[in-house]
């Protein structure tokens, strides 16, 4: 009985200093919720930098408690106490943080860069500030601003300061920062404005001004917003002129119906995962590079199928459309159970390497991701390459004269078997370089080809058969009339009318948007 | 006349009992158990990994001498994700195989599509899927979620302080039946908690939808007006070029949490989760659950993967759906123990209360009456290895209410399974 009160007497003698010294990472880690949110909320308003490695490592989540609820934080693999130098009683648990907390320790952190040296970081901080100002603030943004040397930091803490100062008592200051919010296209701005016309803003001047700044901030959101769409329609166009333009020339210029040019798309993007395991597995140092030396060898090995197939299949069918279509379709299936037994039903994970991911903020309430710019950029470039290899080409010009007319060419010299075998495989190819780039937007399945296989045959029927030029046009109009008629209503509904329109023009102008002139393909 | 005719009937309806009985004691050395999953198609990616999980927990109970001393024989058919094809493959299953039970389907049109063939001809089937409610069928057992026990309990952590405290939202999904159901029962329930039509914006898309950059725009538009949470009902692949999309646009969840009812760990294979960390899902099982019943749920799966030669079996993962399967086939051979027979009726009334421990790391019941089970709720937010850490969850299981309150009429409907016909 002794022997047990001493110790644990002795035990509390020993808790002693360390109750004594635990610090802030301590008192966090024991916390519960709603304590950690209002110890962060504390430190949000008064920041010291002493403070900053804790609220880093819990931003990166490298904070962890050990059974005595101490605060632990890992570096390099190891845990290090947060507070003292104490050992780790048993190996400290990751400390799990849920998404309110994360946002609060990403806004101390931001209220603790603001003491930074670089102006940059600074600058930073106070547009992250901006977004969601809570009023405990006020002094901190007001004593830094007085502190603050740095002409664009400056800008952006009175910015912030601005969406605290709609509430204060000074008319003057009001109405000063209803004017700078006026000046922002933030769609932030435009609701905060927006709720001080609509509560009980007295002061006529204020009122009058903050009408005119719901204007100028509406106006803005408008462009941008406008701009947006025109974006993405731009970026569904060249998605579609991707997948459509393999078709354009297999079943465009060389007049085969070809149901399996989805699987084409389907196993290029399936190439792209391949290459990227084999990086991962053999030169991890060039991963992020993996997609541009995807396009070469998926070019390859879709064009090799496809001549395969054109020299064992198509070619015994020509002129015979109805059994190459189903033949075809035969083959589309087949090349889906065969990824299927491969690869497995389920999707594969192809990543977009750092430097397709993310986007460029152009205005407050316009972000162009990154993959979408790259893949406008790159259909362009596989529409010129298509043109040069066409027009440019002794291929392009055999291509050209099968395609008007098999028996003159052949007369001529021409051996149209090869011309037959290598334009099928350049439209296979093309096919395979689209699904390298569908595979950074979308799913890597089995099933990838169906989804895309209708839209490719609208963009080409639509453009004009035996035309590049059209179905270029006709993507890029699909694309970009989808985007405007979606917000208004709806992505089911959009996609009927489009649809319809499509079925209407077609009944009117059967040729498509171009048709060839002169003399036609029978 | 009269009393020779019924006598007439009596016996011959009593021989072709006779004779069915016979036969089935003739051919009874196996007991057949039927599984009804899409293996080819747009399901594919979700219900390939049920089958496998079906023909798993079939083999473990076999290894442990089987149901009533006889070995279960898996009956395995591909309905090929087409819906129609699901009615023909469930006859073929009860007519041809006459299967004892049948595991299977997913998207609810699936479901309501083989309901009139198990309702006449009294076949047994486990729906393992969290689906919208509003059905009520004497010949299935539902294993998954009713709206109560996945998107009611969602909204509310949403609407709570650790969940951000949502004032406004954007309820998304793909165009069918159950996105359709759940919204409607959710805007009915947010406007009970007091959020205003105009705070909650409702968008569909076609099935298989790629193109989400409109949508993620609209949403970022709308969560300018106030704290907004995103409620998704999205189905199937769909969700990776939406993810892949919000995380592009830099939508982050601490601003604009998604909680999603059809993803779980499968979904997330397909996908590079880093850009997702913090979103959130609900659903009545996560892998990451620590206890030892999932621990050994989660090792067999593995080694029952790799032993089979699965695709990617070093990658597995088990999800809610799985545990559902697993939960269901368990209770089902243990009814069956009970009732001594596989006959559908005494099975059926066997398996009111049948209680399982789960791998969720609760004791499940079926319930007595409303042949839904009662299941934990949890939360979780998507970590960057794919996996989910439970946020929230309830203190124990609840009851399903398949007929939800918020839809108007459904008071009056009775509590206990009746033909839908």
């Amino acid at each position: 009985m002794p022997t047990a009160l001493t110790r644990i007497l002795l035990s509390l003698l020993l808790l002693l200093p360390l109750a004594a010294q635990a610090g802030e990472a301590d008192d966090f880690v024991a916390a519960n919720a709603s304590k950690q949110a209002k110890l962060l909320q504390d430190w949000a308003a008064t920041p010291s930098t002493e403070r900053m490695p804790l609220l880093q490592a819990l931003q990166q989540g490298r904070v962890g408690s050990d059974a005595d609820k101490r605060a632990f934080i890992e570096q390099d693999g190891t845990w290090q106490a947060a507070d003292g130098t104490a050992e780790a009683n048993g190996t400290p648990r990751k400390l799990r943080l849920n998404n309110r907390l994360r946002g609060l320790v990403t806004f101390a952190v931001a209220s603790h860069q603001l003491l930074d040296h670089d102006a940059a970081v600074r600058l930073a901080a106070a547009k992250q500030l901006q977004r969601n100002t809570p009023p405990a603030l006020l002094p901190l943004l007001e004593s830094r601003l007085s502190m603050e040397a740095d002409e664009n930091v400056r800008d952006a803490i009175t910015l912030a300061l601005a969406n605290l100062q709609l509430e204060a008592s000074d008319p003057a200051v009001r109405l000063a920062a209803v004017e700078r919010l006026g000046k922002t296209g933030d769609p932030l701005s435009r609701t905060r404005l927006q709720s001080l016309l609509d509560g009980e803003e007295s002061d006529a001047t204020v009122r009058a001004a903050a009408e005119q700044s719901l204007a100028q901030v509406k106006n803005k959101l408008l462009i941008g917003e406008l701009l947006g769409q025109a974006f993405s329609g731009l970026s569904l166009g060249s998605i579609l002129l991707l997948a459509a333009l393999g078709l354009a020339i297999t079943f465009g210029l060389l007049g085969v119906i070809n149901m399996a040019h989805g699987e084409m798309l389907m196993l290029g993007a399936y190439t792209t995962y391949v290459v990227q395991l084999s990086f991962q597995r053999l030169a991890p140092e060039y991963l992020t590079l993996y997609p541009l030396a995807a396009l070469p060898i998926a070019f390859l090995v879709t064009a090799c199928i496809g001549m395969a197939l054109e020299r064992t299949v198509i070619r015994h069918l020509y002129g015979r459309p109805l059994e190459t279509l189903l033949a075809t379709w035969g083959i589309s299936l087949i090349l889906i159970q065969l990824v299927r037994v491969t690869f497995g039903a389920q999707n594969v994970e192809v990543a977009n390497p750092a430097w397709l991911s993310g986007g460029m903020q152009v205005l407050p309430n316009l972000v162009l991701p990154y993959n979408r710019i790259v893949i406008i950029g790159f259909a362009l470039f596989v529409v010129v390459l298509t043109w040069l290899l066409l027009n440019k080409t002794r291929l392009g010009l055999n291509v050209r004269a099968v395609t008007q007319n098999r028996n003159m060419a052949a007369c001529c010299g021409v051996p149209t078997g090869r011309v037959d075998m290598m334009a099928f495989g350049l439209g296979s190819g093309i096919a395979g370089l689209g699904g390298v780039a569908l595979s950074q937007i979308g799913n890597v399945g089995p099933d990838l080809g169906q989804s895309y296989i209708i839209d490719s045959f609208l963009v080409v029927v639509l453009g004009g058969v035996g035309q590049l030029a059209g179905s270029v046009l006709a993507a890029f109009g699909l694309g970009v009339v989808n985007k405007f008629l979606e917000p208004q209503i709806g992505a089911v509904l959009g996609k009927i009318l489009i649809l319809a329109l499509i079925i209407l023009f077609i009944q009117k102008r059967p040729q498509g948007l171009f048709a060839l002139k002169g003399r036609v393909i029978d | 006349m009269q009393r020779r005719s019924l006598i007439k009937a009596f016996t011959l309806s009593a021989s072709i009992a006779a004779m069915g009985l016979s036969w089935s004691i003739q051919a009874a050395e196996t007991i057949k158990v039927g599984v009804l999953h899409s293996l080819s198609g747009t399901m594919a990616i979700s219900e390939t990994s049920l089958k496998d999980m079906a023909l798993m927990t079939i083999d473990e109970i076999n290894a442990k001498g089987g149901v009533l001393g006889k070995q279960l024989e898996a009956v395995v058919v591909d309905p090929a994700s087409n819906w129609p094809l699901f009615a023909e493959r469930g006859r073929q299953l009860l007519t041809q195989d006459k299967v004892a039970v049948t595991f299977g389907c997913w998207t609810s049109v699936s479901r309501k599509s083989v309901l009139p063939v198990y309702e006449e001809l009294n076949g047994l089937l486990f729906y393992p899927v969290q689906y919208e409610g509003e059905e009520m069928s004497p010949n299935v057992f539902y294993t998954g979620a009713a709206p109560n026990q996945q998107a009611i309990p969602a909204v509310e952590y949403l609407l709570s302080e650790d969940g951000g405290a949502a004032k406004r939202f954007f309820l998304l999904g793909t165009d069918y039946v159950y996105p359709r159901t759940t919204n409607k029962i959710l805007r009915a329930f947010l406007n009970s908690k007091g959020i205003a039509d105009k705070d909650i914006e409702e968008v569909y898309t076609p099935f298989g939808h790629s193109d989400y950059q409109t949508i993620v725009a609209n949403i970022k538009k709308f969560s300018a007006g106030g704290k907004t949470a995103v409620v998704s009902t999205v189905n199937g692949d769909s969700n990776v070029p939406f993810y892949k999309e919000l995380a592009n646009q830099g939508l982050e969840a601490t601003e604009v949490p998604v909680v999603a009812f059809s993803v779980g760990e499968e979904e997330l294979r397909g996908i590079d989760t880093k850009p997702l960390v913090g979103h959130l899902a609900a659903w009545n099982y996560f892998q990451s659950v620590e206890n030892p019943v999932n621990e050994k749920f989660v090792a067999d799966w593995k080694a029952y993967a790799k032993a089979k030669k699965l695709p990617n079996a070093d990658t597995v993962v088990t999800n809610d759906p799985m545990e559902a399967t697993y939960v269901g086939i368990h209770m089902w051979a243990q009814a069956v123990e009970k009732a001594g027979t596989t006959d559908v009726d005494k099975v059926r009334e066997a398996m009111a209360g049948q209680e399982f421990a789960a791998p969720s790391g609760f004791t499940l019941k079926m319930d007595e009456k409303n042949h839904h089970l009662h299941k934990p709720v949890m939360i979780g937010e998507i970590q960057d290895d794919g996996q989910f850490s439970v946020v929230w969850e309830t203190d124990g299981p609840i009851r399903a209410q398949p007929w939800s309150p918020y839809i108007e009429g459904n008071d009056k409907k009775a509590d206990t399974p009746v033909k839908s016909n």
